[in-house]
C-alpha cells in the first residue's frame, strides 16, 4: 500500500466519523435526506460492483430491495432485529444464486430478460401467497427502530460495501471479472471459471441490495407488495450508476448524490411528469455520457496530464 | 377442458402476434427493445380513443394506427437508435446500449401515457357477444382477433419467404456483414424491419384493446411475455415464435383454470427457464456459440 492509498484511507475514515454525527444535528428533514442519499449510494455502488466490470445490465434491484423489505414486514415483530437482517440477507443471496446459476451460464441477454421480469414475478408470488395462504395483504411494521438507527445502519453498510468492493477489486475474483468484461471467450481460455465468478459477484451485490431493503423497511409503517416492489427503484439506481460510471468503485457515488438531490426536488415540484423527466435524463446520460462522470474525469485527466507533463494518468 | 384449451390457443395466438414484431426488431435490426410493450399500450389507447371519441371501429382503426406506428418506429430508429448502431464496436455493445436506451424510452412513453390518461384501467365494448365455435361458447371479439392474427402471421411469413425484400431481411438476420457483400443496404433494411416490427406490435395493441382491459402501466407485462416467447422460439424465427406463443398461452390458460390465476407469470418463467436449460438457443434456434 503506497502513501496515496493510505491517505485516501485516512480521508475516508475521517469522512465516515464526520458523517456519523449527522443525526446529532437534530433536523428531521436533513436526516431523511441523508438516509435517501445513503440508500441510493449503497444500491448504486452494489449495482456497479457486478454490472460495472461484467457489463451485464441488471434490472432487478427492486426485486432484492423488496425481498429485504418484505422479510422485515413478515418477521420484524417476531424475531430479534439482527436475526431478521440475517434471514433477509440469506433469502436475497439464495434468490440471486438461483437466478445467477440459471441465466448467467448463458449469454447476457437472457440475464437481462430474466432480471427485467424478476421484480414482477416475485411481487406476483408474494401477492399470491398473501392472498391464498396467509390471507393478509399489506402488513404493519412496528419495530423499535428510529430514523437515526436506520441512518447508522446504512452508514455502516456503506462503509462495508466500499471496503468489500476495494477488497474484491484487488482479489483474483475482481481480476477475473475484469477479464470477463473485456472478453468472455478469452477469460474462458485463460482457465477462469466464468460462471462461478459471475454468480459469486451477482450474489454479493444482490445480498447488499436486500440488506438495504431490510434496513429501510421500518421507515414505512405500512408495507404492501406494490410499495416494497416499486420498479422505480431499479430505474433510479441504474441511472445513478450510469451517470457516475459503473466501471469504477467510486463512480456510482458521483451519480447517486446529485441525482438523489435532483429527484427529491423534481418529485416534489413535478409529481405528474416526474417519470417523463426521469426517462429523458436517462436517455441524455446514455447518449452523452456513455462512461459516466468517472469516464469524463479519466478522459480529462488523461488529456491534461498528457499535455502538461506527459505522465501517465492514474 | 376444451374451453381451457380454446382460451389458451387464443391467448397463445395473441402472444405469437405480440412476439412477431419483437423477433423482427431483435433478430434483424439487433435492437433489444424493452419499450416494446409501451408501444403496444400506446396503440391500445389510440384505438380506445378512436372508438370512444370518433366511433371508429377497431378494424378501421388498424388501417390508421398501423401505418402511423410504422412511421413513428422508423423515426425512432433513425433518430434514437442509429447513433447507437454507429457507435457500437460489436454486437454485444449494441445490445447493452439498445437495452439502456429503450429502457429509458419505456419510462418516457409510460410517463406520457400516465400524464395523459392517468393510472385507471381502460376498456371498451366491441363485438362483445358470445358465438358458438367448435362446440364452445367464446366471445366474438376474441375470435375476430384470432382470425386477424392468423392472417397477419401468414402474410408476414409469405412476405419473408417468398419476396425479394423478405429474403434480404432474412439475409441481414443471418449475417449483417455478409449481407452487404451481396448489395443489400443493411442500415435501410434494419430501419424498415424495425419499423415493421413496430407496426406489428401496434396491430397487436389494437386487437388486444378489443377484449382486454389495459392501463398506462401494463406495458411491462407485454414486453416480458414477448421477450420470453422470442427467446423460447429462437431469435428471428417466425415458426418458433408461433409455437412458443401457443405453448405459453396454453400453459397459462391451463394453470389459470386448474391451479390458480395468480400464478400465470410464475408459469411463464418456469417454462422459460426449462427451455433455456434444455435448449439455450430456443426451440427452433440454431446454436451459434
Amino acid at each position: 500500500m503506497n502513501a496515496r492509498a493510505a491517505g485516501l484511507g485516512v480521508l475516508a475514515l475521517a469522512a465516515l466519523v464526520l458523517l456519523a454525527f449527522v443525526p446529532r444535528l437534530g433536523n428531521a428533514y436533513y436526516l431523511a435526506l441523508a438516509i435517501s442519499l445513503l440508500q441510493y449510494t449503497v444500491l448504486a455502488t452494489a449495482w456497479g460492483m457486478f454490472s460495472g466490470p461484467t457489463r451485464y445490465v441488471s434490472l432487478a434491484t427492486t426485486a432484492f430491495f423488496g425481498i429485504g423489505a418484505y422479510t422485515v414486514a413478515v418477521l420484524g415483530e417476531i424475531l430479534p432485529w439482527p436475526l431478521v437482517l440475517l434471514i433477509a440477507a440469506a433469502l436475497g443471496a439464495f434468490v440471486a444464486a438461483i437466478v445467477g446459476l440459471s441465466t448467467l451460464r448463458l449469454s447476457g441477454v437472457y440475464f437481462v430478460i430474466f432480471t427485467f421480469g424478476l421484480t414482477e414475478l416475485i411481487r406476483q408470488l408474494v401477492v399470491w401467497f398473501e392472498v391464498n395462504k396467509s390471507r393478509v395483504l399489506g402488513r404493519y411494521v412496528f419495530v423499535d427502530i428510529t430514523q437515526a438507527d436506520i441512518y447508522w445502519q446504512l452508514l455502516a453498510l456503506t462503509a462495508a460495501v466500499f471496503l468489500l468492493g476495494w477488497l474484491i477489486a484487488r482479489s483474483r475474483l475482481g481480476f477475473a471479472l475484469r477479464v470477463i468484461g473485456e472478453d468472455e471467450t478469452v477469460a474462458k481460455h485463460c482457465g477462469i471459471n466464468t460462471t462461478f465468478a459471475k454468480v459469486a459477484l451477482f450474489t454479493i451485490s444482490a445480498t447488499v441490495m436486500t440488506l438495504v431493503g431490510a434496513i429501510m423497511a421500518p421507515r414505512w409503517t405500512y408495507i404492501e407488495p406494490s410499495i416494497a416492489f416499486n420498479s422505480m427503484i431499479s430505474f433510479q439506481v441504474l441511472i445513478m450508476a450510469l451517470l457516475g460510471g459503473a466501471h469504477r468503485l467510486w463512480g456510482p457515488v458521483l451519480g447517486a448524490v446529485p441525482l438523489t438531490l435532483l429527484f427529491e426536488l423534481l418529485s416534489a415540484r413535478f409529481p405528474n411528469t416526474f417519470t417523463i423527466i426521469l426517462g429523458c435524463i436517462f436517455l441524455l446520460i446514455v447518449y452523452m455520457l456513455p462512461r459516466g462522470v468517472a469516464g469524463l474525469f479519466e478522459k480529462l485527466s488523461a488529456t491534461a496530464g498528457g499535455k502538461a507533463t506527459g505522465r501517465v494518468a492514474a | 377442458m376444451t374451453n381451457a384449451i380454446l382460451t389458451g390457443l387464443m391467448l397463445g395466438g395473441m402472444y405469437a402476434l405480440i412476439a412477431m414484431g419483437l423477433t423482427l426488431q431483435y433478430g434483424v435490426a439487433r435492437i433489444m427493445n424493452l419499450s416494446y410493450g409501451e408501444f403496444l399500450i400506446a396503440a391500445a389507447f389510440a384505438s380506445h380513443w378512436l372508438f370512444t371519441g370518433w366511433a371508429v371501429s377497431p378494424f378501421v382503426g388498424l388501417a390508421l394506427v398501423v401505418p402511423a406506428a410504422f412511421l413513428l418506429n422508423f423515426i425512432v430508429y433513425k433518430l434514437l437508435l442509429t447513433p447507437l448502431v454507429r457507435r457500437a464496436p460489436n454486437r454485444d455493445a449494441l445490445e447493452v446500449d439498445s437495452i439502456l436506451a429503450t429502457f429509458g424510452l419505456t419510462f418516457v412513453i409510460q410517463g406520457s401515457m400516465l400524464a395523459l390518461f392517468g393510472g385507471a384501467y381502460y376498456s371498451y365494448s366491441f363485438l362483445a357477444f358470445p358465438v358458438q365455435f367448435l362446440g364452445e361458447t367464446v366471445a366474438a371479439n376474441r375470435l375476430a382477433a384470432l382470425g386477424i392474427t392468423i392472417l397477419l402471421g401468414l402474410v408476414l411469413y409469405l412476405a419473408l419467404t417468398r419476396t425479394r425484400a423478405g429474403t434480404a431481411v432474412r439475409a441481414v438476420a443471418v449475417d449483417p456483414f455478409a449481407a452487404q457483400l451481396v448489395a443489400i443496404n443493411v442500415p435501410q433494411a434494419s430501419a424498415l424491419t424495425f419499423a415493421l416490427g413496430g407496426a406489428l406490435v401496434a396491430a397487436a395493441g389494437v386487437l388486444v384493446s378489443t377484449f382486454l382491459t389495459f392501463s398506462a402501466s401494463s406495458g411491462v407485462v407485454f414486453t416480458m411475455k414477448a421477450l420470453i416467447v422470442v427467446v423460447m422460439g429462437g431469435v428471428g424465427n417466425m415458426l418458433g415464435c408461433l409455437v412458443a406463443g401457443l405453448a405459453l398461452g396454453l400453459s397459462e390458460s391451463l394453470v389459470a383454470s386448474y391451479v390458480d390465476p395468480g400464478l400465470t407469470l410464475a408459469v411463464n418463467f418456469a417454462l422459460f427457464l426449462a427451455v433455456l436449460l434444455v435448449k439455450p438457443a430456443g426451440l427452433f434456434g440454431r446454436a451459434t456459440r
